[in-house]
């Protein structure tokens, strides 16, 4: 498996050298993965002591990113990989997950709540509103022919002064 | 109950009632099967109404707002009605976050039987 997309750095506003752990899941664009990325993640998790509320948040927000890589960025079967990496540094999960598919014109439109390219797979077009709910910050890079890349950053243990 | 007609431990029929029990993650990947089966169900026996239970559902993601409208949508043309039961509190959030809740009655647990 080549590691070219093994870069800390690729985290644009994570300061590599801080990351107390980090992974990096490399998986066939199958639905059954879907699984096995919330999974992954949950079990990454854990040192932060996340409450119930924020692991499923977590896992909301990663089985959304990674069934759009999935299901848009590899569309009608095509094969691919999707990338899933995580770090944790004070305390907050920031992720990454990328493919390397079809890639989205308009990113602000496909943003947008209830906005789908595939009504007929009865998508609701929700994924990128959950996303960014469930998350404290969010941000998408996509070329059209080179594929997507959402990165996600939840800080744990904020609940109490945040509501 | 009596005159119920369980198919298998997912699907089970009351006269134009579909009961469906949802799986224990609805993602993308459990979805597909299950709207399939549940169309096929609908088709066979004249089905107006489905309950989705949600007793056994710990995590749902939005692929799980497409079953429930696209179900309705089906259903809504005929005057059908879908509906959901047993759902969680997260479950819930998720259905309200997406609006679905206005399309999908959410019988709660107290309500009635
Ligand atoms: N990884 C991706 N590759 C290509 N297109 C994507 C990707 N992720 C999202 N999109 C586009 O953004 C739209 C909105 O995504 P989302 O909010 O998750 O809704 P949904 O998945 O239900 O369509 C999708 O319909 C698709 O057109
Ligand atoms: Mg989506």
């Amino acid at each position: 498996m080549k590691k070219e997309n093994y870069e800390l750095k690729d985290v644009f506003w994570v300061d590599d050298a801080a990351c107390s752990n980090a992974m990096e899941l490399i998986m066939d664009a199958r639905s059954e993965n879907e699984a096995l990325a919330r999974m992954a993640v949950s079990a990454f998790i854990m040192e932060c002591n996340p409450t119930i509320e924020e692991l499923e948040d977590v896992k909301t927000a990663i089985s959304e990113a990674v069934t759009n890589s999935i299901v848009h960025g590899y569309p009608e079967g095509r094969k691919g990989k999707v990338f899933l990496r995580a770090y944790i540094k004070d305390n907050t999960l920031y992720t990454e997950v990328e493919d390397k598919g079809v890639g989205i014109p308009d990113i602000s439109k496909a943003m947008q709540p209830l906005f789908t390219t595939r009504p007929q797979d009865e998508r609701s077009g929700m994924g990128f509103a959950f996303m960014e709910a469930f998350t404290d910050r969010m941000s998408v890079e996509s070329r059209p022919g080179e594929g997507t890349k959402v990165c996600m950053e939840k800080i744990f243990g904020k609940e109490i002064t945040d509501v | 109950m009596e005159e119920g007609k369980l198919i298998d431990s997912t699907y089970a029929i009351f006269g134009r009632y579909l009961m469906v029990k949802m799986p224990a993650e609805l993602d993308h990947h459990n979805a597909t099967s299950l709207r399939i089966k549940t169309d096929e169900f609908i088709m066979d026996n004249k089905v107006d109404h489905v309950v989705f239970d949600f007793e056994d559902t710990a995590f749902m993601d939005s692929s799980g707002i497409g079953v429930l409208m696209g179900r309705y949508k089906k259903l809504s043309l005929f005057g059908g009605t879908v509906s959901a039961i047993h759902v969680k509190p997260r479950i819930r959030k998720i259905m309200e976050m997406s609006g679905v809740n206005s399309f999908v009655e959410i019988i709660s647990e107290t309500g009635r039987k």
